[in-house]
């Protein structure tokens, strides 16, 4: 690691304060992507501004028909919690399943979405469920919000505090795990909203990150069933494709993965 | 004998210190006045340096050095060196590349070093390291073994055209031919056997300490083989004569052969440290240890099996190419030949074999023994053909085997081993119950009728432990002998340490043979201690791998401990004025047999050292010593079976059971012989689904990362049904023949038998990944 200097915020505005002062800040939360990318060198950051001990930044809150996670809570709080097993099963479900038990201790929903990674499972959840990013400045809509592998739209400086989920009609997600890594070798979060619109997105699939499956939500749309996917077929062009998974298999697990979180789904 | 003695589930006295993070690695050691070095390595996979410029990196705070590989020729450090000479079947010697510990030169893997940073720490040594600016010119490099022997292909060294080292052959040609040509049916396979990265929880590590006053060296260091590490720094590096280098091996957090060799780091730190005049120290990291630390396997092999009309085999013919890596490693030479293709023959009786070994250089991290080293890759391709026949000649494939087992001991393989003793059948019987195996096609039904594949696999291993016969080997072409050593020092209070040359880096030593003391004196094991791993301590021994601590060291433990009590016994005799022949050792005390008269195990102690009144002629007190050489391998045998499912939508396997059967001979600890398998089985099972170790096309590592590399984690690997048929081992007076590598060795042909079993395809490389498999299930 580089020589940094740590501060630990206790506001979101003197979060963001300290950030304009350092030459090249970064942010910190659960610090499962940050610090190792800090360990092996390939980030040096002048100043680490610490947002885990920001209490506005911590907690769930289930209003209506609205789940809102704040940016700081943990995978494991998000887990846990009462209300997020409630009204949103699969978003428990979907944090059972990420990385590991260290990982899920430390790691956030907010540097899981700041981050981007094109194999991290929350940004599966957040395009399929149609969620909005809050940050300290505006909100921002998912499907406006992903902008390609490790690029979102949040501009320099800008703090992710919340995310506000839609409580949907159904939905489920299904991972196909990386065999090292424990990312999304691919992953698909399937829902139907209240209203009746399908939206389906897959993670670890595509080179230019977490995308919408339109063929896959028209027949869904069409008829909500796993046998409904048995006729889509999925192109391998434009997938990811590495030593754990060439692109044809990669466009086989988009399918399959969908048709299993629609049977979980229920 | 006793709740501690041999046989007893006793629990280990050294996980007190792990657990409780009290162990003392080399890495926790701190010295006055330590310096930190770091390396410059390579980026490429093959190059020239053309200069090094360390004029920045000097001027950083907290440097103390930079030393190249220039200054390290020029000092006149020694090429490391590899200790097993193969002959080729043309009579010429293996063709060695030099292997400078910095490259001087030219570098020819990526990770290769050509410069040390020294510093006041690790993070300014690191810093500086950075400013080293390196001047390379890039050469072509070919990383994959049948690229690198096709003409025009990149050359590594000029003393190996065609990047080859040696082509080596055993067995009888022209029967083996014979065989085939009246054979009735022939069966044929290719196999990879897949690169591994040994990952050792603990990476490597070296303190080096140079006292300029006494001239003399202390080197504390991760290795499997203290004093070899000794032997070979004095006798070929030139750091200093045996006398004036002690080497330390403290607590080792795990080895699998990758700890054996002398690598680079250790002779850099030793000739650093006096070129600065203080303590060096360095530890790797993980992507250190993915780049230099020695690979295993790497194997490409056809084969071809001849049978008769009634299903015996007839013949086998091998022909494999060995992957090196860029330079041979300390033992590497002697890994895919005689420790390969002299365990060729399996359980069975096969009257001909021949076989062919191309040992090829390739700009990629060298390779040498990985647990197992040569059998696991036996196993394998004799375990994977045996199959492969059964479902070609359409015959149950435990039935094939049974065919062709063989019942009579000794048994002379036409590949050098002799097998002394075994029961083939009985562990094959005792792992077909333990898996209902004749339930199996119901089982395989009902899965089928919930959508899942469900396969069986057969697996029947042995190896060849104890390493090893010092003559045998030195016959053919090891530079060492492979015996071991062992002290027995009583102190005058009855306490006892043991000083062996074995050295323990997980395997639970100072428990085990802690046992066999407790069972030969009925002291309690609280009363011993187990002394290892320091060469000033103990006086010389060849160190732990080919699972030969239990049949080498512990017999020299055995035979020290024969002559201490027979000299006891004499004491004891003379105080209790008995004959010696009456003497008899009982719960701690030595009786007079047939009385009660008795003086405890303590008082003779006591009366050696006070040597008031010994016997006429006798020396005070009590130690003694000795030297064991095996007199013939051991082969542990046994028979593993694995059922899986293989979910074809995603091709990902689920283990549903695996039982292993296996013969390790007498087992001292047998809590501690369960933890061995368990970890050996989940490397087997590692290597079969999950483990590879992958280069680009230019040389390049894909796999330098935990995040790359898939090692197997508890969820992976299902738990095991483990059981022990046993025949003991008539070459060693405890009847031990090993158990450390066994599960490495057997388990990933029975994965990969299920597999293929399950899908209905026979033809699939290791790692079965699910991609792999998938594609294997789909393909025309
Ligand atoms: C072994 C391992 C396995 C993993 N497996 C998975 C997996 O299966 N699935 C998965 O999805 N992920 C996985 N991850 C990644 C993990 O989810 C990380 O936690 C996540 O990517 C980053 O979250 P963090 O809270 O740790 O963020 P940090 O590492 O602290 O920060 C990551 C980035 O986000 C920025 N950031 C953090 N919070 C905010 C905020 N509120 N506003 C703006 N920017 C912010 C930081 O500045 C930084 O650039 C794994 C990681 C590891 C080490």
């Amino acid at each position: 690691m580089y020589q940094t200097t740590y501060h630990r915020a206790s506001s979101v505005y003197e979060a963001a304060s300290l950030f304009a002062k350092g030459s090249e800040s970064k942010f910190l939360a659960g610090g499962q992507t940050l610090l190792p990318v800090m360990k092996q060198r390939l980030a040096g950051p002048s100043d680490v501004i610490d947002l885990g001990r920001i209490k506005e930044l911590q907690g769930v809150d289930l209003s209506g028909d609205t789940l809102t996670i704040k940016a700081a809570t943990t995978y494991y709080d998000i887990m846990t919690n009462a209300d997020v097993k409630q009204a949103i099963p699969a978003i428990a479900y979907l944090t059972s399943v990420l990385g590991d038990p260290a990982v899920r201790y430390r790691g956030t929903i907010g540097g899981s979405i700041a981050n981007n990674d094109p194999a991290a499972d929350f940004p599966a959840a957040l395009l399929a469920l149609g969620a909005t990013v809050k940050t300290n400045k505006r909100s921002i809509a998912a499907d406006d919000f992903f902008q390609g592998l490790f690029t979102t739209a949040l501009e320099d400086g800008e703090i992710i505090t919340a995310v506000s989920f839609p409580v949907p009609a159904k939905a489920g997600y299904e991972k196909m795990r990386h065999p090292a890594s424990r990312f999304a070798l691919t992953g698909v979060f399937v829902a139907q909203t209240k209203s009746g619109e399908v939206r389906v997105a897959a993670t670890g699939a595509s080179q230019t990150g977490v995308m919408r499956v339109g063929a896959i939500e028209a027949a869904l749309k069409a008829n909500w069933s796993p046998s409904a996917i048995d006729s889509v077929s999925i192109s391998a062009s434009g997938l990811l494709a590495d030593i754990h998974g060439t692109a044809e298999y990669r466009a086989n697990l988009v399918k399959v993965m969908a048709q299993r979180a629609v049977a979980a789904a229920g | 004998m006793g709740v501690e003695g041999i046989g007893a589930r006793v629990v280990r006295k050294e996980d007190k210190r792990f657990i409780t993070g009290k162990g003392r690695y080399v890495d926790d050691i701190k010295l006055t006045g330590m310096t930190h070095a770091y390396f410059v390595r390579s980026p490429h996979a093959h190059a020239k340096v053309k200069g090094i410029d360390s004029s920045a990196a000097l001027k950083m705070p907290g440097v103390v050095a930079v030393l190249t590989g220039k200054q390290l020729v020029d000092d006149k450090v020694g090429n490391l060196i590899c200790g097993w000479a193969i002959t080729s079947k043309d009579g010429s010697p293996m063709k060695m590349g030099a292997w400078p510990a910095m490259a001087p030169e030219t570098v020819r893997f990526v990770g290769q070093a050509v410069a040390v940073v020294i510093a006041e720490s690790k993070n300014l040594a690191r810093d500086a390291a950075e400013a080293v600016v390196v001047d390379y010119e890039e050469l072509p490099a070919v990383a994959d073994m049948q690229a690198a022997i096709k003409a025009g292909a990149p050359q590594l060294h000029p003393e190996a055209p065609g990047n080859q080292v040696y082509d080596w052959v055993i067995g009888d040609e022209s029967a083996t031919d014979a065989a085939f040509a009246k054979a009735a049916n022939v069966v044929k396979l290719d196999v990879t056997n897949n690169r591994l990265a040994p990952n050792a929880m603990e990476p490597r590590a070296a303190i080096a300490d140079y006292d300029a006053a006494e001239e003399h060296f202390t080197l504390y260091t991760t290795s499997q083989n203290p004093h070899v590490a000794r032997l070979v720094l004095s006798a070929f590096y030139n750091i200093a004569p045996e006398h004036k280098l002690r080497v330390i091996a403290p607590d080792v957090g795990g080895g699998f052969g990758s700890k054996i060799f002398i690598y680079p780091e250790e002779m850099v730190a030793l000739w650093a440290s006096k070129k600065v005049g203080r303590p060096v120290k360095w530890t790797g990291d993980r992507t250190e240890a993915f780049l230099t630390d020695a690979h295993g396997r790497d194997h490409i092999t056809h084969a071809e099996m001849a049978f008769d009309a009634n299903n015996k085999i007839t013949g086998l013919k091998v022909k494999t190419y060995a992957n090196f890596g860029a330079y041979m490693s300390l033992f590497s030479s002697s890994v895919p030949t005689y420790l390969y293709a002299t365990l060729l023959s399996g359980q069975y009786n096969i009257p001909a074999i021949h076989a062919e070994v191309i040992g090829v250089y390739t700009n990629t991290t060298p390779v040498d023994a990985y647990r197992g080293a040569g059998r696991p890759e036996a196993s394998y391709l004799i375990e994977r053909l045996m199959e492969t026949a059964a479902r070609q000649l359409n015959v149950d494939p435990a039935q094939l085997r049974r065919t062709n087992f063989i019942t009579q001991f000794p048994h002379q393989t036409p590949v050098i081993m002799a097998y002394d003793t075994g029961d083939f059948n009985a562990s094959l019987d005792a792992a077909m119950k333990a898996i209902d195996y004749a339930g199996f096609p119901a089982r395989k039904a009902k899965a089928k009728a919930d959508g899942k594949l469900r396969g069986i696999g057969v697996s029947c291993y042995i190896e060849a432990c104890g390493i090893a016969p010092s003559k045998a080997v030195g016959s053919l072409g090891a530079g060492v002998g492979l015996w071991e050593s062992a002290e027995v020092r009583v102190n005058p209070v009855g306490t006892i340490e043991i000083l062996t040359g074995s050295h323990s880096h997980g395997q639970g030593h100072e428990t085990t043979f802690c046992q066999l003391v407790a069972d030969r004196l009925g002291v309690p094991i609280s009363q011993v201690s187990i002394v290892h791993g320091d060469t000033d301590k103990v006086q010389f021994g060849m160190g732990t791998y080919g699972s030969r601590s239990a049949a080498v060291g512990l017999t020299a433990i055995l035979k020290a401990m024969e002559k201490m009590e027979s000299k006891a016994k004499k004491i004891a005799a003379h105080a209790l004025e008995a004959s010696e022949a009456d003497i008899v050792i009982e719960n701690g005390e030595f009786k007079v047999t047939g009385t009660d008269k008795a003086i405890a195990f303590p008082m003779v102690a006591l009366a050696a050292y006070t040597a008031h009144n010994l016997p006429e002629g006798m020396e005070p007190g009590l130690k003694e010593s000795a030297f064991y050489d095996p007199t013939n391998f051991t082969f542990p045998a046994g028979a593993y079976i694995c059922e899986l499912e293989v979910d074809p939508g995603t091709g990902k396997t689920s283990f549903v059971n695996f039982v292993a059967a296996d013969d390790f001979g007498r087992l001292i600890n047998p809590m501690i012989v369960e933890g061995q398998v368990h970890g050996g089985l989940v490397q087997g099972i590692g290597q079969a689904l999950l483990e590879h170790a992958i280069y680009d096309a230019n040389g390049q590592p894909v796999t330098a990362s935990f995040m790359d590399y898939a090692m197997p984690r508890a969820d992976d690997v299902p738990s095991f049904n483990l059981s022990h048929t046993t025949t003991l081992c008539p070459g060693n007076p405890l009847g031990i023949k090993g158990c450390g590598e066994a599960g490495a060795i057997g388990a990933s042909a029975a994965v990969i038998n299920a597999i293929t079993d399950a899908i209905g395809k026979n033809n699939l490389e290791m790692p079965a990944t699910p991609d792999r498999v998938w594609r294997t299930i789909h393909a025309a």
